[in-house]
């Protein structure tokens, strides 16, 4: 195969435009299938599916013991099984026990519940690190993980993805799931962040 | 098998890239990787074999380059031995591409 590294990006895209109208002329696929495909990892699929399954958590005890026991089995309660999805594990994040997610081997995420996974996550630094010095990456995310607090490194791989279910924060008690939805993150579902206060939230904005 | 994708625990790999806002793709080609791959490994290979020829990207290369270009490396591997579409065929194309721009200018 031809050497594919150091390539201007002109080139690529011109390969990539190339293959594109091979694979179309031999009626392989067609435009429209791929704009459809592009637009569902742009705009349907993402991390807002996750934060619906978390806040659900929060707020209904019981579907928080089922997520829990079986991911693959609450999460499709909810409709939300998809590609790339197919067998989950939901790790609990508590004041003991904070978890973080990686894929060593290449970039398993949870498409279907959080969508496309983010750079960082597919990069080396994050696959090779995250397994063996998970709180200095932590540290790079902004977050320091106490001492006394366990940090526990769940290695994705082909047929198993894993999510996150982070700490509800104080200061939004008696909230809606809806309004839960809303605070929770990507990172926070890998195990990168923590789901901030909503006031915290409010002034991030701000 | 071991190749330069077991990278779990791996030293000098640097600062994890860390972006704000990130696009879900960051140029067309990209997403067309990307589609064209789903497209594909729906249909007639399974994810499992995309994944695996990543994995036989020569090393020195897979260490040196993006994430979809990985996936690009895969996907005209597999149309390959897949008889889909052959290296010659993609370079001809490229070769007419080149051309008509060059007409164009």
């Amino acid at each position: 195969m031809p050497s594919h590294h150091h390539r201007p990006e002109s080139e690529v895209a011109l390969r990539v435009k190339a293959i594109e109208s091979l694979l179309v002329e031999k009626g392989i696929v067609d435009l429209a299938a791929l704009d459809a495909i592009i637009d569902t990892y742009e705009h349907k699929v993402g991390p807002h599916i996750g934060a619906q399954i978390v806040a659900k958590a929060w707020v209904d005890p019981e579907f928080k013991k089922r997520l829990l026991a079986d991911g693959t089995g609450a999460i499709s309660e909810l409709g939300f099984t998809g590609f790339s999805s197919e067998h989950m594990v939901v790790v609990e994040n508590t004041p003991e026990v904070h978890n973080l997610i990686v894929c060593t081997l290449c970039s398993c995420y949870p498409w279907a519940i959080l969508g496309l996974p983010p750079t960082w996550y597919k990069s080396f630094a994050y696959r090779s690190r995250a397994v063996i010095e998970p709180r200095k990456v932590l540290q790079e995310f902004g977050l320091e993980i106490p001492e006394q607090v366990e940090v526990r490194v769940w290695d994705s791989n082909a047929d198993l993805r894993y999510l996150v279910l982070p700490e509800r924060p104080d200061g939004a008690e008696g909230w809606s799931e809806e309004d839960l939805a809303t605070l929770v993150t990507r990172n926070a579902m890998i195990g990168a962040a923590k789901v901030q206060p909503p006031a915290a939230a409010d002034s991030l904005v701000a | 098998m071991n190749g330069p994708h077991d990278l779990g625990g791996m030293h000098s790999m640097g600062p994890i890239p860390i972006e704000e806002n990130e696009p879900v793709f960051h140029s067309e080609w990209e997403a067309k990787v990307f589609a064209m791959s789903f497209a594909t490994f729906v249909n007639y290979f399974p994810v499992d074999e995309t994944r695996h020829a990543s994995e036989r990207m020569p090393p020195g290369e897979y260490l040196s380059s993006s994430y979809y270009e990985r996936w690009l490396y895969a996907l005209e591997l597999l149309l390959a031995e897949h008889n889909l579409v052959t290296p010659d065929e993609i370079e001809a194309r490229i070769a007419e591409f080149t051309q008509a721009d060059s007409l164009i200018d």
